[in-house]
């Protein structure tokens, strides 16, 4: 049994929505894709099955649209417009990503989406939510990032180098986990007793409250946090927490060594290397180990602590150049200290602890006749089903049955697509 | 009327991972109470006592990202180290919907709330722990901290410019995306209960959930044999899908200002073109998709030759107008007092101590049952006589009784 079996989402294709689709998708819910008869825009976003292009072949759908049965329908035409109330008549969640005053115009405003069907639960993900002097402003996931404040904390210590907004469309994806907490939540409300409602998602609020201390720290203490390289943007310099291992891979080393217990761990590694005598800073480490406690406040003030924490990173320092990202990572996690190695996407897909939690997902393209292993889960639940039930589908694969099922025959489907409503 | 209201939380959330989860849940209306060690002040969570602070008061009570993360939650104390306290906790447990954790892997079961001894005090209680490798598999004992998690799950390397180090994230991006994880399973959870009457456990491991945010990566991996760990990559700020040029953070007048700019296709380039205004944006050479990706490197540097001297928000107005998706790097102030878009962002919470403080809102509006935020984190303890008078019925007295005990 999946969690969402039995509910039914329309999606209007759009590529800063598709992600939500997906979660609904993958946890049971029959969510019909409605993409245009000239196929969504995605399609043709790379990379493409074998570097060759074609609507069929892109990953970018092939990984958004899993799970999702598919319709091909230009719902902005007065046919294609009943096809649509007709869809929506039997649906739960309504999700779409159109501009603001494009659905009213189309003739889908709220009290027609509430006159069709009053347990509707219609989610609305907009750039800059449905009003307000803003609301026409054009977006990607770039400038979503930028204008949002994400892309103010991360990139480089040198300020001359600009501000990296993170790779896999990050900004897209804040509004999209924004959108499916609030479809779950009307629909739990739903579940409770409740009835349906309107939600509107602004992606630039939803990129602005996913900053962590660069918002709450302008709040409380107008304090403005300022970016350094793979670690926390603060509002002064902190040390660097990324090192390069003696394969020219980097690791996270995250919190350095600070407790009594930790500088002890540290010392055991060392020795279990073979590397201590090797370390004049060893000393330091011992030191630390020895203490009752040892207080972070007194780090530049108290010389011999002082000389702890710095013998800590050198410590590491020193151990990375002697390793590869992928032991430091195994043996620092194995002393009790909290690292992490720096995996490009393929090489996370590839580590053996994921791969033995079920992280690679095997999902059968019949027409190309391949497997092809695709990301599992984002969360493990004991009983309700996670599955990529079905590949993205193909450009008006399902339309004759979703069609057929909410009473538009074979008459009227070959009606419209004799309009070129419908493929 | 309020959307969760009804929902019981019995919350060991903390950091932001597990407490941001749980932010959302209380904002609509469930009732979320913490329960924290008496003995360690609540230690745990560290942000407790963390900056940034409202003024020169210190202390468990004073820090601003746990008021931040846990608006709208109850909290009280308990001692599990005495039995009286694991008994208090078993009756809360029989009254709750769900149990929410982000320690360590096997904390809470040392403590003998495991999932086995949870279930067989509720039935269907929906359990859903949050840490970085997940309770099972090989590095089940492994520990993590936001950047760790961001290290391990590919987003760290995804993020940086060409053959540089990484920049990784300036923040605990997988903290936040973590906890809406966390929140989504957790709904998911009491949604099934609803349908079916079962509870169960979700076992949420972030590092997998942070794995799956780079899925066509992924799939050029599994399916072309491409990796992303090859010269060239990551890319900065370009985009390669859908392909863009120019598509970059260029810099602006002025000290660490910069505009971000997508010109999304052929269409896009005329009307850069026409805010260019300048003869090498003219050049019918750069008018297809194909030359302006030959010429990628190139057409950057006359961009930010062309953008060094302007106004970034200036910048923004030009674009925008022209029809091309450009926007300012905001700067915390900017974008918290200054932006229109944000106006009704930022609620006022009342903190015990603290005051009145603004914290991040919910960037949703939920027609019928939106969110609320007015109430600040609790106070170590605050609401403990509180809700063991609720929930357990348990009088003034009786509460004081376990105080002089230890026990809360």
């Amino acid at each position: 049994m999946s969690a969402l079996e039995g509910v039914r989402v329309i999606e209007l294709a759009h590529e800063r929505g598709a992600l939500a689709g997906k979660l609904m998708a993958d946890m049971g819910a029959d969510v019909v894709l409605v993409e245009p008869t000239a196929g969504a825009p995605q399609r043709t976003h790379g990379p493409f099955v074998d570097d060759v292009a074609d609507p069929e072949r892109s990953l970018s759908f092939w990984h958004y649209q899993t799970s999702k049965r598919g319709v091909a329908l230009d719902w902005r035409t007065s046919a294609g417009r009943e096809a649509l109330h007709a869809l929506l008549k039997r649906a739960d969640i309504f999700l779409e990503c159109e501009d603001p005053g494009v659905l009213a115009a189309a003739g889908f405003d709220d009290n027609a989406l509430t006159g069709t069907n009053e347990r509707l639960i219609h989610v609305s993900m907009t750039p800059f939510g449905p009003d307000g002097p803003r609301k026409d402003e054009l977006a990607t996931d770039l400038t979503l990032l930028a204008g949002g404040g994400p892309a103010w904390s991360c990139g480089y210590d040198d300020h001359a180098l600009p501000p990296i907004a993170g790779g896999g469309q990050q900004g897209y994806a804040i509004g999209c986990h924004y959108a499916v907490m609030s479809a779950l939540t009307a629909l739990l409300h739903c579940e409770l007793g409740g009835r349906g409602q309107r939600i509107d998602v602004s992606m630039h609020q939803a990129a602005n409250v996913t900053t962590e201390m660069a918002s709450y720290h302008w709040l409380v203490q107008q304090g403005t946090v300022q970016r350094q390289t793979g670690r926390h943007a603060l509002e002064g310099p902190s040390m660097a927490s990324q090192m390069e291992c003696a394969d020219g891979r980097h690791v996270n080393t995250g919190v350095p060594p600070r407790t009594p217990p930790e500088f002890g761990n540290l010392v055991r590694w060392l020795e279990e290397l073979g590397l201590k005598d090797d370390l004049p800073e060893a000393v330091f480490l011992e030191m630390g180990a020895a203490r009752d406690s040892i207080n972070l406040s007194d780090i530049g003030v108290d010389d011999e602590v002082t000389a702890i924490f710095g013998a800590g990173r050198e410590a590491l320092t020193f151990i990375a150049s002697r390793l590869s990202a992928q032991d430091f990572f195994l043996g620092a996690q194995r002393a009790g200290l909290p690292v992490g190695a720096i995996y490009a996407p393929e090489e996370a897909f590839e580590d053996p602890h994921f791969v033995a939690r079920g992280m690679q997902v095997p999902v059968e393209h019949p027409r190309l006749g391949r497997t092809v292993l695709y990301p599992g889960a984002p969360y493990a639940f004991e009983r309700s089903q996670w599955a990529i039930s079905r590949p993205a589908p193909q450009l008006g694969e399902h339309t004759d049955e979703v069609l057929e099922a909410v009473g538009i025959d074979a008459a009227a489907r070959a009606q419209l697509r004799g309009e070129g409503t419908l493929k | 009327m309020k959307a969760l209201e009804g929902i019981r939380i019995c919350d060991f959330t903390g950091q932001l991972a597990g407490a941001g989860a749980t932010k959302w849940l209380a904002a609509f209306g469930a009732d979320v109470v913490r329960i924290e060690d008496p003995v360690n002040q609540g230690a745990w969570d560290i942000l407790r006592s963390m900056p940034p602070f409202v003024d020169e008061r210190r202390g468990f009570d004073f820090g601003g990202g746990f008021n931040n993360h846990n608006v709208e939650k109850r909290g009280i104390t308990l001692n599990l180290r005495t039995a009286r306290g694991k008994e208090i906790l078993a009756e809360l447990v029989k009254r709750s919907d769900a149990v929410t954790e982000n320690f360590a892997a096997g904390v809470l079961e040392k403590w003998g709330f495991g999932y086995d001894q949870l279930r067989s005090l509720r039935s269907d209680i929906v359990y859903v722990s949050n840490c970085g490798f997940g309770h099972e598999g090989p590095y089940a004992s492994f520990k993590t901290w936001g950047p760790i998690v961001q290290a391990a799950s590919g987003l760290t390397y995804t993020s940086g410019l060409p053959d540089m180090e990484p920049a990784g994230w300036g923040y605990s991006y997988m903290d936040h995306t973590g906890g809406y994880y966390m929140a989504m399973a957790i709904l998911l959870a009491l949604i099934h209960r609803q349908r079916t009457g079962e509870g169960q456990w979700v076992d949420m491991a972030c590092c997998e959930t942070g794995l799956t945010l780079n899925g066509p990566a992924i799939l050029d991996y599994t399916v072309n044999g491409r990796p992303l760990r090859r010269s060239g990559q990551p890319d900065g700020n370009r985009s390669e899908w859908p392909r863009m040029v120019p598509h970059g953070i260029f810099p602006a007048a002025g000290d660490d200002e910069w505009i971000a700019i997508a010109c999304r296709d052929d269409a896009d380039w005329a009307r850069c073109a026409a805010v260019f205004a300048e003869p090498w944006a003219q050049e019918a050479g750069w008018s297809t998709l194909t030359t302006r990706h030959r010429d990628q490197d190139a057409i950057e540097a006359q961009v930010t030759a062309w953008s060094r001297g302007r106004d970034k928000f200036a910048m923004q107005r030009m674009f925008q107008d022209a029809g091309v998706p450009a926007a300012a790097v905001q700067k915390p102030a900017e974008r918290v007092d200054h932006d229109p878009a944000t106006e009704d962002l930022w609620p006022t919470a009342h903190h015990t101590k603290m005051g009145d403080v603004r914290v991040d809102g919910m960037p949703v509006r939920f027609s019928e049952t939106n969110w609320e935020i007015r109430r600040g984190a609790p106070c170590l303890g605050e609401h403990t006589e509180e809700v063991l008078g609720e929930w357990l019925d348990m009088d003034p007295s009786e509460v004081e009784a376990l105080r002089e005990e230890g026990v809360v």
